[in-house]
């Protein structure tokens, strides 16, 4: 049982899929990040994803990696994250945690899923480790009760996929389109043939994030996925507290009319 | 394993104790930490790669390009004039500047070209340091008749400039980096992103024995050639084994492929000289074997630097093409075995054998290779007069005029 499974039972119940937004911890600062985070909470994002901000970000585009920037130039510490997470926590909200593996492994796997678990953590998103190099944080993740959230992309094979739908617990984060994450004006494609093909493999929900940046956007995916993911359209709008709030809003209201009802 | 001799947390996680080179476990070292979005590409390559490497065609394919084309064999000369700095020791140079473009790189990247075709790839990507890499490969490139680009650090577009020039007269096109360090680890990240969003039609052909497997053993077995033919020559040429093969250690590849050819020699060791700069302080240098951590960095675990948090520390070195601050998986469990040592070297030292080289022998060295000299002459010191060492010259230093011409004053009439 994850502790996710209340949220997406309730948009399930509701015939929407449910609202993921991404933002860096750190980002503009330790407190602000909590405090846009807990508004995009507000405004509708039915789980928060807090990054870690990383050096080498392989697998974001400008908008996220300027974030990380910023956020390391100012000071952040991995042990900020812990912070940043008990806010959102204490407020109501569900967050899990978007992080490259090497800050993981270096502040130790266990240590971590424990710090992260006491924050109020409630799992982590994986996008450099896959399940075949994470004995140890499958491990962690159970012995802290936290979701362990790996990703599926356009290019997984079959096989590729049922052993990575195996391995997660929570909901299966599937990458829209082939590259890195930034808005773009196209999405969905290739994603509702992944959605398919891993539904074949697992009752996961499944989530679907990289260049969502519109409520139509997010109608679109709300239509064959149960959750839409949300990151660079939110970072490139943290500057102003009432943008995210207009945006977390425009996402919202898009993720409650998916355009083809959902199987 | 000897974990239990390190403080560091990260430590005792790995769960792939098992040495499984072929599979790309160095003991606990190398593995695949990359997005899912690039396993496919990765076992395809290394399903291509398995097949080619057992099939007689290809072999003789990639042979015959390293003998036609790239010059092999190349020379082993003896040093005696450079050796008198070394306290007598004899030396021998391994000479990979005299390849075709002027360095080792060119082995493993026509080992990876002629991959790139029989995936049916058009496009190959690269990142490049000194520039050496992304000259063979563009080199490469231009004989097969592939698609080049070629990502380089904005500072290193500017300290190697000539090879920018080289690299655009070939047909390739160079994207200078800005992100980061905007040196050879950023243009590894640009290289990476590119690769995500077109890995149907592109190749990443990765310039060192380091990254996700199948690189780290591909790349170590196209440039075993280096180490093989030393060891014929030196037991041709000397009557007998070397006491130690060296070489520099930027990512790893020429010093890997050198010591591939002595590593069942015990009596051989098999020393690395890694860039230390200007000092130990972080920041100051790129010995990551020397003075890093264990952590993963482009899609392995390996040494790394690193600060507490697990963020890279950007690299420091005079030397564009050692500025790196990982190393490959396969010198990590290297060191930690004991089968081969691993030394700083400081820019200092390096340029005094950059010159002292091209003094004694007339044979200018890439500031690179000029690492492994420098660390040449101390340990020939150790060994006394008879003692025998043959060096990996990996480059030639035409390329480095720029940086020598302004660090000596020659520029100054
Ligand atoms: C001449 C030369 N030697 C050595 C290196 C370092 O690379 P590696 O450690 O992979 O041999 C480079 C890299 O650009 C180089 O150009």
């Amino acid at each position: 049982m994850s502790r996710l499974d209340p949220v997406f039972a309730r948009s399930r119940a509701e015939g929407r899929a449910a609202l993921i937004g991404y933002l860096p911890a750190g980002y503009p600062t330790v407190d602000g990040s909590a405090e846009r985070l807990t508004a995009m909470i507000d405004s509708g994002c039915d789980i928060v994803e807090v990054g870690v901000p990383y050096s080498d970000p392989v697998m974001d585009g400008p908008t996220v990696q300027a974030a990380a920037d910023l956020a390391l130039r100012g000071g952040f510490r991995l042990r900020d994250l812990f912070r940043v997470v008990e806010q959102v926590s204490s407020a109501g909200g569900h967050a899990v945690v978007m992080t490259y593996w090497n800050p993981v492994h270096r502040y130790g796997v266990d240590r971590f899923a424990r710090d992260l678990a006491a924050a109020g953590g409630l799992g982590v998103i994986t996008p450099d480790l896959i399940p075949d190099e994470g004995a140890d944080w499958i491990a962690a993740a159970a012995e802290h009760d936290l979701d362990r959230i790996f990703l599926v992309a356009p290019s997984s094979s079959t096989e590729r996929i049922a052993t990575t739908t195996a391995a997660t617990t929570g909901f299966l984060y599937a990458a829209a389109v082939m590259g890195v994450t930034g808005a773009r004006d196209r999405v969905g494609v290739a994603a509702s043939g992944l959605v398919a093909r891993a539904r074949e493999c697992t009752d996961l929900p499944i989530a679907v994030g990289l260049g969502v940046r519109s409520g139509d956007q997010a109608a679109e995916i709300a239509g064959f996925a149960d959750a839409v993911v949300v990151g660079s359209a939110f970072v490139s709008r943290a500057g102003e507290v009432a943008k995210l709030r207009e945006l977390a809003e425009e996402l919202a209201d898009g993720v409650r009319r998916p355009m083809v009802p959902s199987r | 394993m000897t974990s239990e001799t390190h403080t560091d947390p990260g430590r005792d996680q790995h769960q792939h104790s098992e040495h499984d080179p072929e599979h790309g476990h160095f003991g606990p070292y190398g593995g695949r930490y990359l997005p899912e979005a690039l396993i496919g590409a990765m076992d395809e390559l290394a399903a291509v790669y398995e097949k080619a490497r057992l099939d007689p065609e290809f072999i003789a394919e990639f042979t015959g390009l390293l003998r036609d084309y790239a010059g092999r064999p190349s020379l082993l000369t003896e040093a005696p004039r450079f050796a008198e700095h070394a306290g007598g020791a004899r030396i021998f140079l391994k000479r990979e500047d005299l390849n075709h473009t002027g360095s080792h790189k060119i082995n493993n990247v026509l080992g990876q070209a002629l991959l790139t075709k029989r995936m049916g790839k058009t496009r190959v990507i690269a990142e490049t340091g000194a520039g050496q890499h992304g000259v063979a490969t563009a080199t490469a490139c231009a004989l097969m008749g592939l698609e080049c680009v070629v990502y380089m650090g904005e500072v290193d577009t500017q300290r190697q400039a000539l090879n920018v020039a080289r690299m655009r007269l070939l047909g390739a096109e160079v994207i200078p980096v800005t992100t980061g360090s905007r040196t050879l680890k950023d243009a590894i990240n640009e290289a990476l992103r590119d690769w995500v969003a077109n890995v149907d039609t592109t190749h990443y052909l990765l310039g060192t024995a380091a990254g996700a497997h199948p690189f780290p053993m591909m790349v170590r077995n196209f440039h075993k050639v280096i180490g093989q033919e030393a060891r014929a020559q030196i037991v041709d040429q000397a009557g007998r084994l070397p006491d130690a093969v060296t070489a520099c250690v930027g990512g790893g590849s020429n010093a890997i492929g050198m010591f591939h050819g002595f590593i069942d020699d015990p009596s051989v060791r098999l020393v690395g000289f890694e860039p230390g700069g200007r000092g130990s302080e972080p920041g100051e240098h790129g010995a990551t074997l020397s003075e890093g951590s264990p952590g993963m960095l482009h899609g392995a675990l390996s040494y790394l630097l690193q600060d507490e948090d697990g963020q890279t520390i950007e690299a420091y070195s005079i030397s564009a093409g050692l500025d790196y601050p990982g190393v490959g998986p396969e010198h990590a469990w290297l060191k930690d075995t004991g089968r081969a040592e691993y030394r700083p070297v400081t820019d200092a030292e390096a340029m005094d054998a950059f010159q002292l080289l091209s003094r004694t022998e007339g044979i200018i060295p890439a500031i690179e290779s000029a690492h492994a000299l420098a660390g040449t002459l101390r340990l020939g010191r150790e060994l006394g007069p008879d003692g025998l060492i043959v060096v990996c010259l990996s480059g030639r230093g035409d390329k480095d005029m720029d940086t020598a011409a302004k660090y000596f004053g020659f520029m100054e009439s």
